[in-house]
């Protein structure tokens, strides 16, 4: 019996992210993203709204015997080479800017940075568009 | 030709950004002239009450956001009648919205590409 391979179905995926990053689901979208590339699948875009905002926060500190998701996103999309969009408007509004943002809006703070991108929803428009399935994690 | 997107809304209009952001998302994609459906579910239905006072929350008032829906070109609208009738709720607030029995709304699921529920 010939194996089956499922690289002969490549589908493209836009993975769309709701919680925060000590969130369960959090790290299973984080998951789901590993296997879909191990699976010879594509990632599209990964798109952050709502809490997930602060899955791309530089300033989220995680003790030190805790899974750092944060980190491990930053990893895995510099590694893979992936589009990592985080909502403007849902990130402004709770907190984490990038320096452009910083300085537009006079804050000291600045907690969002490459490989991340604040950008409109158009951003997850475009994605569902783009990709033949939408999977989202951590929704009401 | 466009895939089409159901948000589902299941948030109630008081307790945080939620409605609002999933609201947001049927805007933007109204913009965009996107083919997109919007279904208030379970307390998602209590942003159509009619008569809320956002004022004395200190919060902008949800409800004019939605009645600006079928201007953005979002005309699918609909909303649960299950969990309109098990929150008491009458007169509703926008009066596009559709209601939907339980299979109705599988159907409906059915219909769209892609779902985000919110």
């Amino acid at each position: 019996m010939a194996a089956v391979s499922l690289i002969e179905f490549i589908m493209k995926f836009a993975i769309a992210l709701f919680s925060a990053a000590h969130a369960p689901s959090s790290r299973r979208a984080l998951l789901f993203a590993q296997a879909a590339l191990a699976g010879g699948h594509e990632i599209v875009r990964l798109f952050f709204y709502q809490g997930a905002v602060f899955n791309a926060s530089d300033a989220v500190v995680t003790p030190q015997d805790e899974l750092d998701l944060p980190k491990q996103w930053r990893a895995f999309i510099n590694d893979k080479q992936l589009d990592g969009v985080v909502c403007i408007a849902a990130a402004l509004r709770r907190g984490v800017l990038n320096e452009e943002e910083a300085k537009r809006y006079q804050r000291d703070a600045i907690s969002l940075s490459a490989p991340w991108e604040l950008s409109g929803l158009g951003q997850l428009h475009d994605a569902v568009q783009d990709a033949d399935r939408l999977v989202c994690f951590g929704g009401a | 030709m466009a895939k089409s997107l159901l948000i589902i809304s299941r948030q109630s209009p008081w307790s945080g950004p939620g409605a609002r952001e999933a609201l947001d998302i049927v805007l933007a994609g109204g913009a965009f002239d996107l083919p997109i459906g919007l279904l208030f579910l379970d307390d998602g239905v209590l942003q159509l009450a009619a008569g809320q006072n956002a004022k004395a929350l200190q919060q902008k008032d949800l409800s004019a956001n939605l009645q600006a829906l079928p201007m953005f070109g979002v005309e699918e609208l609909f909303y649960c009648a299950e969990s309109a009738h098990a929150r008491g709720l009458g007169q509703l607030s926008l009066d596009e919205a559709q209601p939907l029995a339980t299979d109705q709304i599988t159907a409906l699921i059915d219909r769209y590409d892609q779902v985000i529920t919110l």
